[in-house]
């Protein structure tokens, strides 16, 4: 279980991009963040496992509070928390196998890494990983000859071969297409409810989230001003995210990034009548 | 013209003088060129001050003078230039290879997403690739041996020293410029600073690391033919000797034989580029 | 996903760069051989180099404790030569340059005059400095007058290739519009070719400033004038704190010359 307190984010340039969040996740469940542009939802995530160090407030995970750890004790504490990333972030030039097991770096030591004797157990279970996701024929290709979504996937077993108690999930979508997202989302979904894990997701489309995730949070400007389920969110609860828009009509004529029209087909807000 | 004619609505007259920069900013400019130009003539001047103009005159008639001497090259002269050839070679190879090994560590401490300290250990490595790359190899040679006396000894180090600045400047940029994402992923798996090094950058700046070194390799073969002038091993002996006893004919074999050298080193080194890349 | 099934517990790293097997093994023994030999070829004089190393130290304590006074006589004139010789030649070398640059692009020039600008490059190119300074001390004499043709014609051939393969890479279609307007040549290379090429021009030049710089500290070693021809002379005479200060101060000059043409370059665009 992750409990996050008054958490608070002044970047030194003297932007707050965090103001007192607070809230709580139970186990196996998946949470959405949503929020415009520049709310804050990359820098929540990213101070959960101190990419950013966060200015003030308590971030906990089980007993342990991440926010006050020394270097040493954060790198054990990171190896519990798998993060999946927007542009995939699998390391280019190595291996799908090495990207995969460069998910235990945190478990084994240096000279291990080095000459890439990794434990058999280790070994065993990312090609368990990587047939789970479906790519076990793939192992050993490199990372930069797969597809967006055949990447994404490597990201998620890097991120479970971490065997983490948390997964944090930074817009996973955002570069794939309509259809590749919907298949990385539901992945993520069924391997949270397969082994219990909560996990926060960032995402930028609404409807996605909303059908994937258990719970929604909204940011706006560093705060949170919408904490509820996915089927409650209302044109009401938007407004105060997003700021004023005709929710309803499904033209594409907002200034939304994705070029797909059938990601925009899809918006159906589920409070409102269409 | 009827293209051009105004229509209703619009203004009447638009402005006839057209320039393409504020007249401030080209007063700026004129000034900056005629300045340019006046130490130009200055500089000129000050340079010339010595120079004895008769000498001048006189060196269309040495340069057939000379070219006569040199031509037909003496290629009977070529066998005797195989084993300084060889050390050449070796010269420009060791001294890449140390070179190399040395400005590796000197890159990681000075760029500055790998750097201990970007306020004590970074201009510490950036002053050390400063002083090896404004120093000419030729310099570096001609100090070395009269350290450690003439030989092949001093032309490699003086290599290797001279590669460190120009290897280290380079990899350092791209150590600097490698992508974020992917050493900010390896981080976040727990992994330590050495392995994030290993995991996250190493192969990001491994094709770059295998171009520059290279592309080194293929300077230093020019820059070694030459060191022997100063008395630090290689074919630049046997020309300096050639040139002492003004031996032309032998020069133009050893000139013919650098400029064979450096033309297939350089082919190499493209090839070996091409497809490690 | 097959439940029960059994993975492997072992994983190499598939070889990336030499596939072949043999090569694999083969590439590491030539290696080592060529190290053997070329090591074996080096004939190091040990005591030679024990005792040159008391001498290192001394000329690293002349390094750290410059002697800029008993020598600035000659350190000032060289400096003057160096300076003024790379100046004229930068300036002389680039304006060279220019018109063997466009000569040298295949977009614009006929094919006989772009075959004797490329060759004119290649030539330029492929002689080291130091070699040209040789024949031009035995042709024009010693002293500066050769270090500047020296310096002038190596930057003929560095800026003079960059230029051309600038302009070859102008965009095409930009030539194309001003060519369909029906400008002559000329308004092509100056409509088109021009804006696009001139800051490229005004950074190769300040480049080839300080590379002229540093050379200018070389060439003197063989008779051409300039800082190096002092440099040379003191190290000749073993005044290691002289020599540290005048290489100090080429290396305060290169860094200056650096962050000066990095600062115009910025300006100037």
């Amino acid at each position: 279980m992750l409990s996050i307190d008054q958490l608070t984010k002044t970047y030194t340039a003297g932007d707050t991009a965090l103001r007192e969040v607070t809230f709580r996740v139970p186990q196996g469940q998946v949470v959405g963040l949503i929020g415009p542009s520049g709310a804050g939802k990359s820098t929540l995530i990213r101070c959960i496992n101190r990419l950013v160090e966060p200015s003030s407030g308590a971030i906990r995970l089980g007993e342990t509070d991440l926010v006050s750890l020394g270097s040493r004790e954060l790198r054990q504490a990171r190896r519990r928390i798998g993060m999946i990333f927007q542009e995939y972030a699998l390391v280019e030039r190595l291996t799908v196998m090495e990207n995969v097991l460069s998910g235990r770096l945190g478990y084994v030591p240096f000279w291990r890494s080095f000459t890439r004797r990794f434990p058999g157990r280790d070994i065993e279970n990312a090609y368990r990983l990587l047939d789970r996701v479906g790519l076990l024929e793939h192992a050993d290709k490199r990372a930069d000859a797969l597809s967006g979504g055949q990447r994404q996937r490597v990201g998620i077993a890097r991120a479970l071969a971490q065997e983490p108690e948390l997964l944090l999930v930074d817009e996973p979508t955002a570069s794939l297409d309509p259809k590749t997202s919907r298949q990385i989302m539901r992945l993520i979904t069924e391997i949270c409810a397969e082994r219990q894990l909560p996990a926060i997701v960032n995402i930028h489309d609404v409807p996605l989230a909303q059908q994937f995730v258990d719970r929604l949070i909204g940011l706006r400007a560093g705060r949170m001003v919408v904490d509820d389920a996915p089927e409650r969110l209302d044109e009401a609860m938007l407004t105060e995210i997003y700021g004023a828009e005709d929710w309803t009509t499904t033209d594409q004529d907002d200034d939304d990034p994705d070029p797909d029209g059938e990601a925009q087909g899809t918006l159906r807000l589920v409070g409102t009548a269409t | 013209m009827s293209a051009l004619d105004t229509r209703p609505g619009e203004p009447t007259h638009y402005s006839q003088v057209w320039t393409f920069r504020t007249p401030r900013a080209r007063l700026a400019l004129w000034a900056g060129w005629l300045a340019l130009v006046a130490l130009f003539v200055w500089c000129w001047q000050v340079m010339n001050a010595n120079t004895l103009w008769i000498f001048v005159t006189d060196a269309p008639d040495q340069a057939v003078d000379i070219g006569s001497r040199m031509f037909p090259p003496e290629l009977a002269y070529l066998p005797e230039l195989l084993m300084p050839l060889w050390d050449t070679l070796n010269i420009a190879t060791l001294g890449t290879l140390g070179g190399v090994i040395l400005a590796v560590p000197v890159a990681f401490l000075a760029a500055r997403n790998t750097t201990p300290s970007a306020l004590l250990v970074r201009p510490v490595a950036l002053f050390v690739i400063v002083t090896s790359r404004s120093i000419n190899s030729l310099i570096w040679a001609l100090l070395l041996v009269a350290i450690i006396g003439p030989g092949l000894l001093a032309g490699i180090v003086a290599i290797a020293l001279r590669s460190i600045g120009f290897v280290g400047k380079l990899l350092y940029e791209a150590i600097e410029e490698s992508e974020a994402g992917q050493i900010e992923a390896v981080t976040a798996t727990g992994a330590g600073r050495a392995q994030v090094i290993h995991y996250g950058i190493v192969p990001q700046v491994l094709p770059a690391f295998w171009g520059i070194s290279m592309f080194r390799w293929d300077i230093n073969i020019r820059e070694s033919t030459i060191l022997g002038l100063v008395g630090a091993g290689g074919i630049g002996m046997k020309l300096q000797s050639s040139i002492d006893t003004l031996a032309w004919s032998q020069v133009a074999t050893i000139l013919i034989l650098i400029l064979a050298t450096v033309v297939v080193s350089e082919a190499l080194s493209a090839r070996v580029r091409r497809a490690l890349i | 996903m097959t439940p029960n099934v059994s993975y492997p517990r072992r994983w190499k790293r598939p070889p990336q760069l030499v596939t072949t097997r043999r090569w694999r093994l083969a590439l590491p023994l030539l290696i080592l051989a060529y190290l053997i030999l070329a090591v074996g070829s080096l004939e190091i004089d040990v005591g030679r180099v024990i005792e040159g190393l008391e001498r290192g130290a001394r000329f690293v304590q002349g390094f750290l404790q410059p002697d800029f006074v008993s020598r600035w006589g000659d350190i000032r004139q060289g400096l003057i030569e160096s300076l003024t010789m790379t100046l004229t030649a930068t300036v002389v070398g680039v304006l060279v340059s220019v018109p063997i640059g466009i000569g040298a692009a295949r977009n614009l020039s006929p094919r006989p005059v772009y075959l004797v600008c490329r060759s004119i490059v290649a030539v330029s190119r492929s002689l080291q400095e130091i070699i040209i300074a040789i024949f031009l001390v035995a042709m024009f004499g010693f002293g500066p007058f050769a270090g500047f043709l020296t310096l002038a014609f190596a930057s003929i051939g560095f800026v003079a290739k960059l230029l051309a393969d600038d302009i070859e890479e102008a965009s095409a279609s930009q030539l194309e519009a001003i060519r369909a307007t029906g400008a002559s040549g000329w308004q092509l290379i100056h409509y088109a070719v021009q804006p696009q090429v001139m800051p490229r021009l005004i950074g190769l030049s300040l480049y080839r400033l300080d590379i002229n710089f540093r050379e200018s500290s070389v060439i003197g070693i063989v008779g051409a004038g300039g800082i190096g021809a002092t440099l040379n002379t003191a190290i000749d005479r073993y005044e290691y704190d002289s020599a540290g200060a005048i290489l100090l101060i080429v290396i305060a000059i290169v860094m200056l010359t650096e962050y000066g043409s990095s600062y115009l370059r910025k300006f100037l665009q």
